[in-house]
């Protein structure tokens, strides 16, 4: 049984469809990475999780429990309100209270559970040493850093050890140096407290660098998910292309020096694979298979979900029974190629 | 010194620091009024805001049917002269108070004069607290009674005081109208010992007192702002 079980959930904004017949099961300590356009409804698809937003329709199933089904909330106010303290949740604008200090901000988070003064002290000063902020117990939000203050957020959503922690763009109003920071400290909890993330973002390089599987949702609709390196490697959907393969970028750089000079059996292929072994090179091997040399034109590593992936941009004069050969060949290896006007060769 | 003052301001001196007349009188009966009525007033503005603010559509308690009962009843409240107040509300003032003059009848209206006007403030004050903050206390499990103490009242408590501020001033001037007919005070003080004898120096002195009480209130919350706000500069 998965830890969330969304079916057929769908979110209609008086006649607008935000989010349409959308099922997803997420199990206990996945990372998984939601992408999108803006607008696409991750934000709405996610707060159903925690009924921020209550569905039109479907089932929302938290830890065994039917928060949500038949058009209805399933359990009382208090029961939610128990709920949503083992689900946090962090936000873009971090939203601290900004009357409060920082101790005061993890301990508003704390106020049901309890907890004697003493204990209570104990465990917000726990958390703050958790994400690094103890000298700052008495400051003010508004004296922080944003990279701060998204700490802050995180102790207070992580206070009453909830299983699950749900991300809204959390790192987008971020330098890329302080994101880097976020996203270690929040592989590092779900690593170490078996924490489920979910994690919303428009930013692919945050959901190469933690995410376990991934979700890629297009006007409301979930159109692509998987372990994060099956979808990178086998990407159905063009869209998933676009945010998995960089391809966009590949492309512009390719189009504007090459496409145009292209002698007529030469053809642009991207290649993206797996690299499991180092002292193998795929295009070498490929060079001898097809009895021709290929030239590259871009190249990359990148550590995707932990697995070094490398993509290269290939400039290949092929006849079409090397073209053949070629398929054959790389589809041997587990190697995705992509003609570069995006007609695709292997698709394993 | 003092010769020289009873020579200056005679009407002044004259009327003395106790009696019915007098200074002290008149003082104690203006900060008894605002006092109290800002109590009273205070507390139905915040209770209403509140309400207002909670029952709009979307927010915490949404109820179409009550908020716009009660948006209704604000404006309405507060588009009535506050003269025209004082002669329409009497019958209430009697049968709550007893009577309806003196300065404890002229709480009655003074409460309602007020409240109407902050209950306004207080809303725009509430709804400035931003939606997010809402939304993160709410996905900490937080209940109605966090939301309204710990949140909403408390993230614009700055707000508060600058509109608590205002109100006051304004209900200070309420006070001195109301003063005008028969509930003491500084106003009261200024039309009826002063202007109706043409006793200039007493309106003069009267005033004075009045502004200086409104220079105090405007300073000690321009304090009480800034040390208990911490938001962002917007
Ligand atoms: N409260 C609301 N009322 C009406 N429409 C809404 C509401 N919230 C979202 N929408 C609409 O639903 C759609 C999905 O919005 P959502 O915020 O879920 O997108 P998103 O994928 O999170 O986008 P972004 O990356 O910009 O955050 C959008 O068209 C948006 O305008
Ligand atoms: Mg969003």
């Amino acid at each position: 049984m998965a830890q969330i079980e969304l079916k057929h959930i769908s979110v209609d904004f008086s006649g607008q469809d935000a989010v349409r017949d959308v099922s997803l099961d997420i199990e206990q300590g996945d990372i998984l990475g939601v992408i999108g356009y803006s607008g696409a409804g991750k934000s709405t698809l996610v707060r159903t999780i925690n009924l921020l937003q209550q569905p039109s329709k479907g089932t929302v199933k938290v830890n065994g429990q039917v928060l949500f089904a038949n058009g209805q909330q399933q359990v009382s106010a208090k029961q939610l309100q128990a709920s949503r303290r083992k689900i946090g949740m962090i936000f873009q604008n971090f939203n601290l209270l900004e009357e409060a200090t920082v101790f005061e901000n993890v301990a508003f988070a704390l106020k049901h559970a309890g907890l004697p003064d003493d204990e209570l002290e104990q465990r917000v000063n726990h958390l703050l040493e958790l994400v690094d902020l103890q000298s700052k117990a008495e400051a003010y939000p508004v004296q922080l850093s944003g990279g701060q203050q998204q700490r802050v957020a995180i102790a207070r959503a992580l206070a009453n050890k909830p299983d699950i922690l749900l991300s809204d763009e959390a790192t987008s109003a971020l330098d890329p140096k302080t994101t880097k920071q976020i996203l270690d400290l929040l592989y590092r909890l779900n690593k170490k407290l078996g924490l489920t993330i979910v994690l919303i973002t428009h930013e692919m390089d945050a959901v190469k660098q933690i995410a376990s599987k991934i979700a890629v949702m297009k006007n409301g609709r979930v159109i692509e998910q998987g372990p994060l390196l099956d979808v990178f490697l086998q990407p159905k959907q063009k869209l998933t292309q676009e945010f998995v393969g960089g391809a966009l970028e590949v492309q512009e750089i390719l189009e504007k020096y090459h496409f145009q000079n292209l002698a007529p059996q030469e053809q642009l292929v991207q290649l993206v694979y797996q690299i499991t072994d180092v002292t193998q090179s795929v295009l070498a091997d490929l060079d001898q298979a097809i009895g021709t040399k290929a030239s590259i034109l871009y190249g990359n590593v990148e550590q995707i979900g932990g697995q070094p992936v490398g993509t290269l941009a290939v400039l290949l004069p092929l006849t079409p029974e090397q073209e053949q050969t070629a398929k054959e060949f790389l589809a041997s290896r587990h190697v995705l190629a992509t003609k570069l006007d995006k007609e695709v060769l292997t698709d394993d | 010194m003092i010769n020289w003052f009873v020579k200056t301001f005679p009407n002044v001196a004259a009327l003395g620091w106790t009696g019915d007349a007098g200074w002290g009188t008149a003082i104690f009966q203006t900060l008894f009024m605002t006092f109290w009525s800002a109590i009273f007033g205070g507390f139905l503005g915040i209770v209403f805001g509140l309400l207002l603010v909670l029952t709009k559509p979307g927010g915490v308690l949404a109820n179409r049917f009550w908020h716009n009962v009660i948006d209704k009843l604000i404006s309405i409240l507060r588009a009535i002269p506050f003269i025209i107040l004082l002669a329409l509300i009497a019958p209430v003032t009697q049968k709550i108070v007893g009577t309806q003059i003196g300065m404890k009848a002229a709480l009655v209206p003074l409460t309602v004069g007020v409240f109407p006007f902050f209950a306004r403030q207080v809303q725009v004050a509430l709804e400035s607290v931003d939606a997010g903050k809402i939304e993160a206390a709410q996905a900490l499990g937080a209940t109605t009674k966090d939301l309204i103490f710990d949140v909403y009242l408390k993230e614009s408590r700055g707000e508060l005081i600058r509109i608590s501020t205002v109100t006051l001033i304004s209900l200070i001037g309420l006070t001195a109208m109301a003063g005008a007919v028969g509930a003491g005070g500084l106003g009261n003080t200024a039309i009826s010992y002063g202007y109706n004898r043409f006793a200039n120096d007493v309106t003069v002195v009267a005033t004075l007192l009045v502004v200086l009480l409104i220079l105090l209130v405007q300073l000690v919350g321009d304090l009480l702002v800034k040390k208990l706000s911490h938001q962002r500069r917007r």
